[in-house]
């Protein structure tokens, strides 16, 4: 159950953030830029097991059976990947302003189209 | 003391660049300073790494060095990995980067905020991709690469590069979307993001996981290429290059060879003859792709209005023919196009800080103006030539001359330059599969398509630069003399004089190529060098 409820997840938000990237508008694809990283860290989350109730590091000194325990790995790639995308979708945040103050428009190619 | 040498070229351009965005924006003296200190040390050490990895030059024992960060053992702490081809790559960024930055002292370094910082950031991002021997950890370097870039993409601002911009960061942030994917997928078959270790645990991977670790790998292979600028995923890179300022132009001549140099390893690290059913995966995607980038960016040259977006196609030509190369699979193809990456990434990087010098003294849109004159049979200034028999040409055009021949000749790859041995090297191996010495033997079909994209894209860079330079140097009646400074005429030569020495060395580096292609190969060596063999077996019997 958890692992549809997660899968349908991750493809609802990869499939509107692809559709919002392909829209004309900047703003639309910045959106759309963040649900997919959203989705691309909830996946890497799915990668290390779907479990609940399992510890991630070992709770006593004495090392255990690891399969009782959480992959503690991709929870830490999740942290550097959401870092990483908060700072890139600032700067992106940045230039599109930058963009939308040299060109006047807010379309993706500095122009609006022909009627 | 040697063994930190390895991590010096990620901590030195961080150091300079935190201590460049320290100082007041003001201080473009001192910022220099540090700038130019911090990129011709990391020219120093990248040689310093380079005569130490060749040092057992038989090419049997391997002369891998690595760095464990934390001294955590292999598949659990990163590992910075030093092997031939790592510096050899770091050699290269380098040179490209201490040439970019002097040539920046001219102007360019003031024409924006933080130039010196970004390109700092910039350079220590592309050392670490050349360096890391873990998955993840290539994704950090790749985004620091990534984010320094798309500030000095937009360095000197103006509408033509924040659109370019624009269009650029859309681009490789999705890219680096793929990347996780493709990343979180391999480690979710395989349970390791330690190249090596991913390397000696590929062939164990369950049949009914195969198909999952292909789709992986296919995702990350995408991300790669994208970067590598490969039809049809580099339509972003000419608009972006030729918007670009020069330096930084030259300095990106480098970053679509991040992306080729990381398929060379990863491809035949975890593809390779050892990897069971997995051998060669993927190969003909990468054949046939990269001879599609070649007539992409071949028809690309020709049809470019100008030098910029000349020279931009034929980052694409040389992009394309390094994956094709690669997709061949042959250890003699490796020899060839490694050289062949060293010719094309210096004379690209030189023609890119060249071409503003040229077109410094002409009209903006004075390329346009011609083609029209030439469509429209327009020959309005025929009388002034009649006096101008005799003319002396001035010693600047004299050496801007020069140096755009230096460079016609080495992206076209005619002989005497380099370009030419590196085209050679490559063919004589894609045509003799088994050797120079044994005659006979069928020459793969792929083998003949190879030659012929060569030898056409050679012609047409030919015909592109002829006409540009005939333009630029003989049919412009009123252009204003440019005004050259020493510093950006030095880069321009020490690039075109490296390109010389590497032709009448040919001998010497051949031969590292050839050592570089044969440890690429022997991809056993590398998972020994990073996973002893005691600790293996002690994760064996552990049990996985």
């Amino acid at each position: 159950m958890m692992e549809i409820i997660l899968s349908l997840g991750i493809g609802a938000l990869a499939g509107s953030g692809v559709w919002l990237i392909l829209r004309p508008r900047t703003f639309q694809v910045i959106i759309g830029l963040s649900l997919l990283s959203y989705a691309v860290n909830l996946f890497i989350i799915a990668m290390g097991r779907l479990r609940t109730g399992a510890p991630p590091v070992l709770t006593t000194p004495a090392a255990g059976d690891p399969s009782l325990y959480a992959d503690p790995l991709p929870q830490a790639l999740v942290l550097t990947a959401i870092v990483i995308s908060f700072a890139t979708t600032a700067l992106f945040v940045v230039v599109l302003l930058a963009s939308r103050g040299l060109t006047g428009t807010d379309h993706v190619d500095g122009r609006e189209p022909e009627p | 003391m040697a063994d930190h040498l390895m991590i010096a070229p990620v901590v030195l351009p961080l150091l300079a660049g935190a201590a460049t965005l320290l100082l007041g924006e003001r201080r473009h003296g001192l910022k220099a300073v540090i700038g130019v200190a911090s990129t011709f040390a990391l020219v120093g050490i990248a040689i310093a790494l380079l005569v130490t990895s060749d040092a057992a030059s038989d090419g049997s024992t391997s002369a891998i060095g690595v760095y464990r960060l934390g001294d955590w053992p292999a598949p659990f702490g990163i590992v910075f990995v030093v092997d031939r081809l790592s510096a050899l790559m770091l050699l290269l960024t380098s040179i490209l980067g201490a040439a970019a930055v002097v040539f920046s002292l001219a102007r360019w370094h003031r024409a924006g905020a933080h130039f010196h910082s970004l390109f700092q950031f910039l350079l220590m991002g592309i050392n670490g991709a050349f360096l890391t021997g873990d998955l993840f950890n290539l994704f950090v370097f790749f985004e620091l690469l990534l984010a320094a870039s798309y500030g000095l993409a937009l360095h000197g601002s103006g509408v033509a590069r924040v659109k370019a911009g624009l269009h650029y960061i859309v681009i490789n942030l999705v890219a680096s979307l793929l990347f996780l994917i493709g990343v979180s997928l391999i480690y979710g078959v395989s349970g390791t993001l330690n190249m090596a270790d991913l390397a000696a645990r590929i062939p164990e991977i369950a049949a009914e996981n195969r198909s999952l670790l292909e789709m992986g790998a296919g995702i990350l292979g995408t991300a790669f290429l994208l970067k590598a600028g490969m039809w049809p995923l580099c339509f972003w890179l000419p608009t972006t290059y030729a918007a670009a300022s020069p330096p930084v132009a030259c300095i990106f001549a480098i970053m679509t060879k991040v992306g080729a140099y990381i398929l060379l390893r990863l491809w035949l690290l975890l593809f390779g003859e050892a990897a069971g059913e997995f051998a060669q995966f993927g190969g003909e995607w990468l054949l046939y792709g990269g001879m599609a980038t070649i007539a992409f960016g071949v028809i690309g040259t020709l049809a470019a209005q100008d030098m910029a977006r000349l020279c931009a196609f034929s980052v694409l030509v040389s992009s394309g023919t390094v994956l094709a190369a690669i997709g061949m699979g042959q250890v003699g193809v490796i020899e060839g196009v490694l050289f062949y990456m060293i010719s094309s990434t210096l004379g690209i990087g030189a023609f890119f800080l060249l071409i503003e010098l040229v077109e410094r003294g002409r009209e903006p849109g004075a390329d346009v103006l011609a083609v029209t004159r030439e469509a429209y049979g327009e020959d309005d200034d025929r009388d002034e030539d009649e006096d101008q028999v005799g003319l002396a040409i001035p010693v600047t055009m004299g050496m801007l001359g020069i140096a755009f021949i230096g460079c016609a000749l080495m992206i076209a790859g005619l002989p005497p330059l380099s370009g030419f041995i590196a085209k050679f090297a490559l063919l004589t191996a894609a045509l003799n599969p088994s050797g120079m010495t044994q005659g006979g033997g069928s020459v793969p079909s792929a083998s003949w398509a190879l030659l012929v994209a060569l030898i056409l894209s050679g012609l047409a860079a030919l015909i592109a630069m002829t006409r540009a330079g005939i333009r630029a140097f003989w049919a412009a009646p009123d252009r204003a003399m440019p005004r050259v400074a020493v510093t950006e005429m030095v880069p321009i030569a020490a690039l075109l004089i490296l390109c010389v020495l590497q032709t009448i060395q040919a001998g010497p580096v051949m031969r590292f190529m050839q050592a570089t292609a044969h440890s690429l190969h022997a991809s056993r060596d590398y998972v020994r060098a990073v996973l002893p063999p005691a600790e293996q077996q002690v994760r064996k019997a552990g049990g996985t």
